[in-house]
């Protein structure tokens, strides 16, 4: 099997970026109210995360050939936000019917940890490296994020009618869905690739 | 502003005791929820990850606050993450250097202070409305809070979850079916900042209302 189809079903099951790797919670709890915004905060989040990896991506190799891979976060942070930015004024002028789709979740995406995690993964983690390979675990990653916030959003609306103990309301209850689907998912560990 | 005002002791202890109880970062706030999540299997990472985070705090705090008539309101935010980016690589690479291991078991979690809540929400919404000290002192309050309660959540997962504490084994010391390996699993983190969210909230609001009626 090619390594990136080892990469999708890894990123979007069995490493999941919410409820395996950790990353990516705040929005995970905070944007998971409703389903269509949690589609939009998912879907601004795989592309920002595929066009960050390549850029990231390019970046790094010409860190080390400058030899100063320890400016790495700091480069990476500052282009993250720049590219977000920018990709805002672009879809404004370009599409601005995915720009009113989409608009509100950009700048917020800047501090998603979601998205430098996996660019700090691309040049760090990977067995094999290539530009191809880091595009497709950004896309990957981007996409178990919206699996993940997409169920969620699905369970809260129903929670909406159900009766809560009034102090487990807002976060306890869904840190403790979250948990209930994070074992769900430990079965993917189980999967043989 | 308060710039000729002399400061007074209040406002140095204030700060520091809301950061860990009132304003408490995982509990109160919830803010940092990966590194909560993530770090906490075993209590030294616990305690590891929020000195690290506390060290990041307050020196951005500090500056950030010192700074605070010079940065134009329109790019604070760029100018922020750079502040802390700055202190998060001094971390990355001053623990690389002396504490390898520590380093190996944090991993992405240490880079991945840049983008940690705390930092920016602290910053944005203590350091840079006030003074350089109460600055710092909200620094140390915040993240002594955010250490003691990932230690904390650290302390029952690896209890329940591998029979250790702090690495060493408890079953000589009780008769249980230990460990659960489920809160070790990302499930079990999820699980236990829940119960420790409804916990930890429930005691603070009791503890106020009987401040309240004393007064």
């Amino acid at each position: 099997m090619p390594y990136w189809i080892y990469l999708v079903i890894s990123g979007i099951f069995v490493n999941n970026f919410v409820l395996s790797r950790f990353l990516g919670i705040c929005p995970f709890l905070g944007v998971s109210k409703k389903t269509d915004t949690a589609l939009g905060m998912g879907l601004a989040v795989i592309f920002v995360m595929g066009v960050a990896s390549v850029i990231t991506y390019g970046l790094n190799l010409l860190l080390v050939i400058a030899d100063i891979e320890y400016l790495q976060t700091i480069v990476f942070i500052l282009v993250i936000a720049a590219l977000i930015q920018l990709i805002e004024i672009v879809i404004k002028r370009f599409a601005p019917g995915l720009y009113t789709a989409l608009g509100v979740y950009l700048p917020l995406i800047t501090t998603n940890c979601a998205v430098l995690g996996v660019a700090i993964m691309n040049v760090t983690e990977l067995a094999k490296q290539t530009v191809f390979l880091a595009f497709v675990n950004g896309v990957a990653s981007g996409m178990g994020f919206t699996l993940a916030m997409l169920i969620m959003a699905g369970i809260r609306e129903r929670m909406e009618l159900s009766d809560i103990p009034e102090r487990f309301k807002g976060f306890p209850i869904t840190l403790i869905t979250a948990s209930i689907m994070a074992m769900a998912f430990t079965a993917f560990a189980g999967l043989s690739l | 502003m308060m710039k000729n005002k002399k400061l007074k002791l209040n406002d140095l202890v204030t700060p520091f005791t809301n950061g860990i109880i009132k304003n408490n970062a995982t509990f109160r706030l919830v803010l940092g929820t990966c590194p909560t999540l993530a770090v906490t299997t075993l209590a030294m990472n616990g305690i590891g990850m929020g000195l690290a985070v506390t060290f990041v705090l307050v020196f951005s705090n500090a500056i950030v606050s010192a700074l605070r008539n010079f940065i134009p309101r329109k790019v604070r935010i760029p100018a922020y993450i750079l502040i802390i980016a700055t202190f998060s690589t001094i971390v990355e690479m001053v623990t690389r250097a002396f504490l390898p291991d520590l380093y190996s078991k944090l991993g992405l979690f240490i880079p991945l202070i840049v983008v940690n809540c705390i930092l920016l929400a602290r910053v944005e919404s203590f350091a840079s409305l006030n003074r350089v000290l109460p600055s710092v002192m909200d620094g140390l309050g915040i993240g002594l809070g955010f250490t003691m309660s990932i230690t904390l959540m650290g302390i029952i997962r690896e209890f329940i979850g591998a029979g250790t504490f702090f690495g060493m084994p408890i079953n000589a010391l009780i008769n249980a079916d230990l460990p659960m390996v489920i809160f070790i699993l990302p499930a079990g983190g999820f699980m236990v900042f829940g119960f420790m969210l409804v916990i930890f909230n429930t005691i603070v609001e009791k503890i106020e209302n009987l401040r309240g009626k004393s007064k």
